[in-house]
Formats: C-alpha cells, sequence, structure tokens
C-alpha cells in the first residue's frame, strides 16, 4: 500500500467513524473559561512569525544539503574538489550550526513569538525590535555562512563562529528576551502558560551560556583565543555544549510541544504537576551533565562522576515531557489515521523518548568506552536532532502555516504524508546505520591479539564503516527530499487566496 | 581547579539533587487518591488549552527515585565529590594502568616464545611474523603504509634499496633508535644557476635527461659539495642515512620539480626510536618482519 493509498484509506475510515473535525470556535471557549476568561484576540504580532517560519523551511533545507554533501564527502572524498571551502572540516560546522541556529532557531523565534502571544491573550510587545530580531538573526546566519568556509573559526564546536558573530549574537538575543518577557509582562492572564516557561528557561539560558562561552581575547577581526585554557576550556565548551543541546534543542522545543500537540490533538494536557515537576528538574539537573562529553579525559575524576550521574538523573525530567505529550493524545488516538501533522508530533515524542533514553546510558563510563569518537554518537545525534527537533519542528510549521495564511490546512495532506513517511524512513536508515557502525568502531578500535597489539589498524575500521556511509547518505537524501515536499507544499498553501483551503483533517483552532 | 569552584559545585549539586526530590515528594499525590482526573486545573488560554492535573505516573516516580538513589551510591564507591576518593578507591589512571598491566602481561607470556632467537631465524618462522606484521600495522604503517611501501618522505622498506642499510643489525638498530637523515639547503651556496646544474647531473646519473641546466657543469659541483654525503658516483653512504642517487628509486620524489625542491630547500626525514616504548623483543620480531617483506619481493621476482 502506498503513502496514498493508505491516506484515502484513512479519510475513508476517517469519514465513516469520526464526526467532523473538531473546530473550537473561540467565542464558545472563550464564554467557559474560568479565571483567563479574556476573549481569543485577532490582533497578533504574526508578521515576524510567517517570516521565521519560511525561513525556517529555507535554512532547514539549506542546512540539510550541507549535511547531505558531507555524508557523500564521507563516502567520496573527491567530492571536496580540492577546494577549501568546500572540505569536509570546514562544510561540518556549516552544516551544524545551519541546522541548529539556522533551522531550529527560526522555528524556535516563530512559534515562541506565536505561542506567547496567544497565550498571553496580547500582541507581541516590541514589535519593531522583533522585527530586529528577525533581520539580525538571518544576518548572523549569512555571517556563518560566509565566514565558516572561509575557515574562519574560534574552533570550539557549536560555537565556532568568530568574536564579532559573537557580539551580534548576544545583542539581537538580548533583543530577543525583551520581546519575550515584555510580552509575558503584560499578558492578559493570570497564569503564565507550561510553554512559556520552557521558552522563558532556554531565552534566559542560551544568553548565559553563549556569553560565558564565548568570552575570548580578540586579536584581530577574524580571529580571538578563548578567555580559558587546557581543561577548563573543555569544561566550559562543553558545559555550553551539553545545555546548548539541553536548553536550544530540548526545553525550548518542548515549549513548541506543550502548545501544537494539545492544540492539534484537541485535547487537554494530561498533567499540570507532572509539568512543573519535570520542567524544574529538566532545567536544573542539565547544568551540570556535561561532564560526560569528557569521560577519560584529563578532566577530574571526580568531576566526570557528577556528569555521569547528573544524566543518569536527567531520565526521568526528559521523560516527563514525552509522557504529557503522549498521553495528551490519549483519547484522541484515532486522529492519528487522518491527520499526518499528528503523526509527525507523536513520532517525534517517540524519537525524543529514545534518544533521551539513549544518552544517560552512553553517559555511564562503561558504555562511553565504547561509544564514545564513534559513529554511535552521531547516530544518537541524530535521533535527537532529526527524530525529535526536525519532526516537531515539521509537523509544528504544518500546524502553524495555514494559521499564518489564513487557511484552516495546507493545500495538500497527501504531501505532508509523503513528506512523513519519506523523513520518518531517512531518519530510521540513518540512524540504524550509525548505531551499527559505532558499534562496530568501538569493537574494532578496542580489539586486541594476544600479543598486545590492536587487531585493526584505523584504516581498517574506517573501511568496514564505509556500506554504513552509504546507507547513511540514502537516509540523510531522503529526509532532504521530504523538505522539498514540504517546501512545494508550503508554497502552495501560501499561494491560495484566503479562506481557500477548508475541510478535511486540519486544524483544532486557529 | 580552585578549592572555591569545588565547593560551589558540590554544595550546587547536592543542593540541586535535594530540591528534586523534595518537588518529586511533595507533588506525589497518596495512593488513596483518584489516579485519573476529569477536571482541568480550570486555566484557559487561546480559547481551548486547558491542562488535567493527573497525579504523576508512578513508574515513572519511581524511576526518578531510582536513578537518585544509584546515583547516590555511585558517588559513596566512587570520586565524586571534590578530593573524596569512593570507598572503592577507584580512579581512571589506576584503571588504566591495570589495564596495560594485565595486557602486557597476557603479552610477554606469548612474546617469550620467541625468546634468545636472531632476527633471521623469527623472519622464518611464521608465527613471529604475524606478530610482527601486527606491530608493523600498529606502529609502523602510518608512515610507511600497511603494505610498507611508503609515501613520499616516508621510505619503501620493501624495495631491498635502504638508506641506513638493510642486513638484520641495521634494521634492528633503526627501529630501536630511531633515524634522522638531514640535508640541507643548498640554494645559497650553489645559485638559481648551480641548482639547475646540479640537478641536470643528479638526473643523468639514473640515466635522464634533465630540462635545462649543464650536467657536466652539475658534476663538478655535485664532486665538490654532494660527494661528501653522496659518493663521488652518487651512490649513496649507508653510515650517514644518504641516498643512492642512481637507481632511480627516490625518497622525496623523483621528478625534476621534486629533485630541486630538496637541493634548494634540504629535506629532514625523521624516524622515531621505538626501542624503549616496545622492548628489545619487539623490536626483533618487527625486524625480523621487515626482512620478510624483503624476501617476499624477492620471490615474486622470480628467478
Amino acid at each position: 500500500m502506498t503513502a496514498y493509498q493508505f491516506g484515502q484509506a484513512a479519510s475513508v475510515a476517517a469519514g465513516t467513524l469520526d464526526g467532523p473535525p473538531l473546530v473550537a470556535g473561540a467565542g464558545a471557549k472563550g464564554a467557559a473559561a474560568h479565571d483567563e476568561g479574556a476573549a481569543v484576540r485577532t490582533d497578533y504580532t504574526d508578521g515576524v512569525v510567517r517570516q521565521f517560519a519560511i525561513m525556517t523551511v529555507v535554512w532547514g533545507i539549506v542546512g540539510m544539503l550541507v549535511g547531505v554533501i558531507i555524508a557523500a564527502q564521507l563516502l567520496f572524498p573527491a567530492l571536496n574538489f580540492d577546494l577549501p571551502f568546500l572540505t569536509y572540516s570546514r562544510l561540518r560546522p556549516l552544516h551544524t550550526n545551519a541546522v541548529i541556529f539556522a533551522f531550529g532557531g527560526s522555528a524556535l523565534f516563530a512559534t515562541s513569538y506565536y505561542i506567547v502571544q496567544r497565550t498571553c491573550h496580547t500582541p507581541l510587545f516590541l514589535p519593531g525590535l522583533a522585527q530586529f530580531t528577525f533581520w539580525g538573526w538571518q544576518l548572523i546566519i549569512l555571517l556563518a555562512a560566509v565566514t565558516l568556509p572561509l575557515g574562519i573559526t574560534s574552533g570550539k564546536e557549536y560555537a565556532e563562529l568568530e568574536w564579532p558573530i559573537d557580539l551580534a549574537i548576544a545583542v539581537v538575543w538580548v533583543a530577543y528576551a525583551v520581546v519575550f518577557f515584555g510580552t509575558l509582562a503584560i499578558r492578559k492572564v493570570k497564569h503564565i502558560y507550561v510553554a512559556n516557561w520552557f521558552f522563558a528557561a532556554y531565552i534566559i539560558t542560551i544568553a548565559v551560556l553563549h556569553i560565558v562561552n564565548s568570552a575570548e581575547v580578540p586579536v584581530t577581526l577574524t580571529k580571538s583565543y578563548s578567555a580559558y585554557s587546557g581543561v577548563t576550556d573543555a569544561m566550559v565548551q562543553w558545559w555550553y555544549g551539553h545545555n546548548a543541546v539541553g536548553f536550544f534543542l530540548t526545553a525550548a522545543f518542548l515549549g513548541m510541544m506543550y502548545y501544537f500537540i494539545p492544540k492539534q490533538a484537541g485535547r487537554p494536557i494530561y498533567s499540570y504537576r507532572l509539568s512543573i515537576v519535570h520542567f524544574w528538574s529538566l532545567i536544573s539537573i542539565y547544568m551540570w551533565a556535561g561532564p560526560h562529553h569528557l569521560h577519560y579525559t584529563t578532566l577530574p575524576d571526580w568531576v566526570q562522576t557528577l556528569g555521569m550521574v547528573f544524566s543518569l538523573m536527567l531520565l526521568a525530567p526528559s521523560w516527563g515531557g514525552m509522557i504529557n505529550g503522549i498521553m495528551t493524545l490519549s483519547g484522541a488516538w484515532h486522529k492519528l489515521r487522518t491527520d499526518p501533522i499528528l503523526k509527525f508530533l507523536i513520532v517525534s515524542l517517540s524519537f525524543y523518548g529514545m534518544s533521551t533514553f539513549e544518552g544517560p546510558m552512553m553517559s555511564i563510563k562503561t558504555v562511553n568506552a565504547l561509544s564514545h569518537y564513534t559513529d554511535w554518537t552521531i547516530g544518537h545525534v541524530h535521533s535527537g536532532a532529526l527524530g525529535w527537533v526536525a519532526m516537531v519542528s515539521v509537523g509544528t510549521m504544518y500546524a502553524l502555516v495555514p494559521r499564518l495564511y489564513g487557511q484552516t490546512k495546507m493545500w495538500s495532506t497527501r504531501l505532508i504524508d509523503w513528506h512523513f513517511w519519506t523523513t520518518t524512513i531517512g531518519i530510521v536508515l540513518y540512524v540504524a546505520s550509525m548505531w551499527i557502525a559505532g558499534v562496530m568502531q568501538g569493537l574494532m578500535w578496542r580489539a586486541t591479539n594476544a600479543d598486545g597489539t590492536l587487531t585493526y589498524t584505523f584504516v581498517e575500521a574506517l573501511k568496514a564503516t564505509y556500506p554504513y556511509y552509504a546507507v547513511r547518505l540514502v537516509g540523510g537524501t531522503l529526509v532532504l527530499a521530504g523538505m522539498f515536499i514540504m517546501a512545494y507544499n508550503v508554497a502552495k498553501t501560501i499561494g491560495q487566496r484566503r479562506g481557500a483551503l477548508e475541510g478535511g483533517p486540519a486544524v483544532a483552532s486557529a | 581547579m580552585s578549592s572555591g569552584f569545588s565547593i560551589f559545585v558540590i554544595v550546587g549539586t547536592i543542593l540541586n539533587v535535594a530540591a528534586a526530590v523534595w518537588l518529586l515528594v511533595w507533588m506525589r499525590k497518596k495512593r488513596g487518591e483518584s489516579q485519573v482526573t476529569t477536571d482541568t486545573t480550570g486555566h484557559v488560554w487561546d480559547g481551548d488549552l486547558r491542562e488535567y492535573n493527573n497525579p504523576l505516573p508512578r513508574w515513572w516516580l519511581w524511576l526518578f527515585v531510582i536513578t537518585v538513589v544509584f546515583s547516590i551510591g555511585y558517588v559513596v564507591l566512587y570520586p565524586g565529590m571534590g578530593n573524596a576518593k569512593g570507598t572503592l578507591g577507584w580512579s581512571q589512571k589506576a584503571q588504566f594502568e591495570a589495564m596495560q598491566a594485565e595486557q602486557e602481561k597476557k603479552a610477554q607470556a606469548m612474546l617469550a616464545q620467541f625468546a634468545g632467537k636472531s632476527a633471521t631465524e623469527l623472519a622464518q618462522d611464521p608465527r613471529a611474523i604475524a606478530v610482527g606484521r601486527n606491530l608493523f600495522a600498529n606502529n609502523c604503517a602510518a608512515c610507511h603504509g600497511s603494505d610498507g611501501r611508503g609515501a613520499p618522505g616516508f621510505p619503501n622498506v620493501t624495495d631491498g634499496d635502504w638508506q641506513w642499510g638493510g642486513d638484520p643489525e641495521a634494521i634492528e638498530a633503526t627501529i630501536r633508535e630511531g633515524r634522522q637523515g638531514i640535508m640541507t639547503p643548498w640554494v645559497d651556496v650553489l645559485g638559481p644557476k648551480g641548482v639547475d646544474d646540479v640537478v641536470a647531473h643528479v638526473m643523468s646519473l639514473s640515466g635522464r635527461t634533465a630540462q635545462g641546466g649543464d650536467a657536466a657543469a652539475g658534476k663538478a659541483q655535485f664532486e665538490t659539495l654532494c660527494s661528501a654525503c653522496h659518493g663521488v658516483d652518487g651512490k649513496g653512504n649507508h653510515a650517514l642515512g644518504a641516498p643512492n642517487l642512481t637507481d632511480n628509486i627516490w625518497l622525496h620524489g623523483g621528478s625534476q620539480d621534486s629533485i630541486r625542491e630538496t637541493v634548494v630547500k634540504g629535506r629532514n626525514g625523521v624516524m622515531p626510536g621505538h626501542g624503549e616504548r616496545m622492548g628489545e623483543a619487539r623490536v626483533r620480531l618487527l625486524t625480523a618482519y621487515v626482512l620478510s617483506m624483503g624476501e617476499q619481493r624477492v620471490a615474486q621476482a622470480g628467478p
């Protein structure tokens, strides 16, 4: 059965089993509201949200395209054409910066601006400053896209950009904080919605992480040296690096999840108290987990131990978000048959649960001794970055774009389904191949002969990895293909007359 | 790390865990209470966003508690609080040294069978060759290639052309002590024309003709300046590691450009000594393996 036939069958099934899609009228629900009784407004500041939403799609394609290119280079090294700016070492940071900060960042700006207005019942505070954050962020991305291929880098992973760009990031980020917290401050409702807790924690923490880790001594316009040295530098770097995962790629996207899953499912959040416990424990315990990136290094033993045990204690707080998301859907499971947006969101939570289980396991010293420096880490990162971050962002964009352009659904639900299957299959191929490759590399690197020598040379382990690099390239290409499907669907949706796209399995309320 | 920062980390981590546990205990519902609620908290956002207030799933609560208990136990057993050693006395340095000692003990037991044999004898023993191949792959292949055929600047050890001598003693000395083959830059002495002439002469030694340069003039310069190391006839000198220039085998490349670069800039080839790190037994096995590679070449070349 093709995805198309599956979609058709599902629609028929839904037609017989299900009533009309839940469309919650603002007025009716507003009357039922208790202490938050303010009516839903319509004068929200959505221009900046639209800009960031479109750039999410654009940067998603760019970032993933660079990823596919470097995956191909690992298989066919000649693909760097002996041009310095096309070498793996320069394109790899471009890939990570583009997918994390350009694609992920644009998605977070778009959704945080959208959500904070809806859940505070007020337009954005200082919309002009919000525009500044859009153009500032795009400028920073463009500067990254120019400087990284030129080899201008501070050499810190996920913080490669040189000091003038670091300063620009700090300025834009403070502006972002002013807009976000300003909007919270002028809210028309008493309680702050859970999604905003996560966005707030992410905005504050990323500011602190960025400023502390990027402390550097400029030498020229394009060169600086870290303010820290030796193992202290490494520890600061991975305190930053791990919390960038924890706050940028986890907490913030949980904020996205906490709005769009209940909206799309038309169900209340499963547990308020669970959200309290997992929020506070997640954001506090994450702070200490960074040393697990430096197991068996010159970092003092006791700091490594703390990094490991805090990573283990992170398992339950991480899963709290998954439980709250998945259990919110309980009672609305039938919607998965007809709504590929919900499929994206639920599968993203599954990958989230899987990678937040895998992470603590990999932080155990014994496991880390096998997994560290292998492609297992790459597989782990991508089950989080593609499975969780990209899938929840894509699902959210499919829910968000029609709302932003006066439609009730995307131009083609069938194409969303196609995107869902290409990306799901692509991610599974990617992650599984890197798991196998990583465990194989770890075992080959540590295998010894009776005479005390290593059984395999490095190049033998590399050669054995080639087939998995090929599978990974196929997986990554499928994910990229899905993004092109998305771009087409988004362009078609935007191109329609307002209100032209109606009915069908769609959007709970706008 | 300063002690002040250590205290900050210790106090911070303990308070953090204590606060998380306190929150967990505070937010849990007692066993008797309803496990599933249908009432929302009463808050409504954006028209229809509501929250149930279901109790924490018990399995999840226990998962959290178990990880906390495990972590506390782990920090008691292992170093985790500043200078506290942990009751097991574990350290990564001790673990590394213990593993290394165990590995070395096994290896020495295995290497004992080759004791007292010369490299030439070992070169005939397939078990010794197998060990030598492993040692070569681990220690030598990075420069000399896994097949021993070298790369520009790194000699081919299978072709019978030796910089420092190919008898077992010389090879063993090379591996044990390492070698440094230095040729100084000659452009200042020779001048541009002198370089062209010497390059022409050097190429003529292996029966080739250079583009430009006066080989006859170069010959005179060569005999004055280069012959001290390479010999008057250019056949090299094992005592100095000076390559034979007549056999058309080139350590740093045999094209006219490469030879010119060698004459102009000089060369500095370094092989580190491995004796101290490996011990005599392994050096001898490695020598045997290198010898056997040369023999294979002779066998392949045929009668």
